[in-house]
């Protein structure tokens, strides 16, 4: 009943071991460019073709270095008007309990300085314990819960803080390559003070056996950089008898100009 | 805690991925003016990737000063009321790779931040062209992209604005929109290509 509806560029045919050899390479070359001194990358490569899908869909030419104008400088807002307090509770968006560990995801939300961001947007979605997105795409033949969606909002407190509550999404496959499998990971969607520090990423858990055979993990160069994705157990964000717990702060990426708001505007 | 004497590395990001769909469009996302308002125009185009074909599963959003050159500041995009403009929107492409929304063409921004038209007297002095920020996020692209649409309506400044005088014709026509015979905006993407849009990198 699964046939295939991907595109061609995802019906990998490569091994896992083709794929390894490829990230590996990569990697090396960074940690030589290193030693020759190049600064840490603090961000994914966008030409990384052992995921192969961005092979046709990064640019070639390097960026343009500009000064961001005054738009680019200020955000969107959000506010409690966008988002319920009950969106930031992914198990209870059904009739009964989605399957899987109940756990707490919770965290601070920082801008390049170390500063909270207040009343900011965060979305987030995953797939389900087994390991299935509720998206019509996802083809995986694990089960659907009829109890989860795997979607979820909140707006960032005071002390920039964000908290959901949400069930373990499963690992699952995909068609990069023969026989690829995602480590387990939440997709975030974050808003800063200023639009250049819109970012979407993926959250991931502690030891996961497959963070070295995930070209999406390792295109993140800089294992100091990957290890920033990865959330940490914490004990005293568990409930009893409840759930588990992991924290994973946000930290957007600074920029030397800030945005300040005229003063006497007209409002 | 962080440690004030030194800035914490940012988080990296990475792809939006293919699943995106349920969980990040919502209702009325395009619309940052709903389409039968007399001011609304209409900004549309494709995402093509390295081989010129269409990418059904990109998401842009756009964030911009209304008419006015005013930067919004007021909550509300998720749950449009239809009449405060909140400068945000959110766009999938459809399975033809395209994508739309309804707007207004922004006004320029004078360089304190303040509307041109409430600021008075120095609306005159900027010689930058108002633009659309755009943030580009797809399957298969590894992290956001930022880049602008420049748009028709404001040409006086296109030849004085700093960053287009900077760009050769080919690069500039790569974030300028162009104006169609129903009036509508159209302005296309290009991820890589021999029409690759200039993204940028911010300082
Ligand atoms: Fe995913």
């Amino acid at each position: 009943m699964t046939t295939e509806t991907t595109n061609l560029s995802d019906r990998g045919e490569g091994s896992q071991a083709e794929i390894s050899d490829e990230i590996e390479t990569l990697h090396a070359g960074y940690q030589q460019r290193r030693q020759q001194g190049e600064p840490p990358a603090q961000q994914p490569s966008l030409d990384f073709p052992p995921y192969r899908s961005s092979i046709l869909r990064h640019p070639t030419k390097n960026p343009r270095h500009v000064d961001p104008e005054t738009i680019e400088l200020a955000s969107p807002a959000f506010g409690h008007t966008d988002v319920s307090v009950l969106e930031s509770n992914l198990t209870i968006v059904h009739n009964g309990e989605p399957l899987g560990e109940r756990m707490v995801v919770s965290g601070r939300l920082l801008d390049g300085e170390g500063r909270p961001v207040r009343n900011q947007l965060i979305e987030l979605w995953q797939a389900n314990s087994a390991g299935r997105y509720i998206h019509k795409r996802d083809q995986h033949p694990a089960p659907i819960d009829p109890n989860f969606t795997g979607a979820g909002r909140c707006i960032t407190d005071d002390d920039g803080g964000y908290s959901f509550l949400t069930i373990k999404p499963g690992a699952y496959p995909w068609k990069n390559h023969r026989n690829a499998w995602r480590p387990a990971h939440i997709h975030f969607s974050v808003f800063g003070t200023a639009f250049t520090q819109r970012i979407v990423t993926q959250m991931y858990f502690p030891g996961d056996p497959l963070f070295p055979l995930d070209p999406i993990y390792n295109s993140i160069v800089d294992p100091d950089a990957r290890e920033r994705l990865v959330a940490k157990f914490d004990h005293s964000l568990t409930s009893p008898e409840w759930a588990l717990g992991y924290r994973w702060d946000i930290v957007l990426t600074g920029s030397k100009a800030t945005w300040v708001e005229p003063e006497g505007d007209d409002e | 805690m962080s440690n004030p004497s030194t800035s914490p590395a940012p988080t990296p990001g990475q792809t939006v991925g293919p699943f995106f769909g349920y969980a990040l469009p919502f209702e009325g996302g395009p619309d940052l003016v709903p389409p039968h308002n007399p001011k609304a125009v209409r900004l549309h185009g494709y995402v093509f990737d390295g081989n010129g074909d269409p990418i059904p599963d990109a998401i842009l959003e756009i964030w911009q000063a209304d008419q006015d050159g005013r930067i919004p500041r007021e909550p509300g995009s998720l749950h449009r009321d239809g009449h405060t403009f909140t400068g945000f929107g959110r766009s999938e492409t459809d399975a033809a790779g395209h994508y739309q929304f309804s707007t207004v063409i922004p006004g320029p921004i004078s360089s304190t931040g303040a509307s041109s038209s409430s600021g008075g007297n120095d609306a005159g002095a900027d010689s930058k062209a108002p633009f659309i920020a755009v943030a580009v996020f797809s399957r298969g692209l590894i992290n956001k992209l930022h880049t602008r649409i420049y748009l028709p309506g404001h040409e006086e400044l296109h030849v004085t604005d700093p960053f287009l005088t900077s760009l050769d014709e080919e690069d500039r026509a790569t974030v300028t929109a162009t104006r169609g015979g129903d009036g509508s905006i159209r302005h296309d993407i290009h991820l890589q290509g021999p029409q690759e849009t200039v993204f940028l990198a911010f300082d």
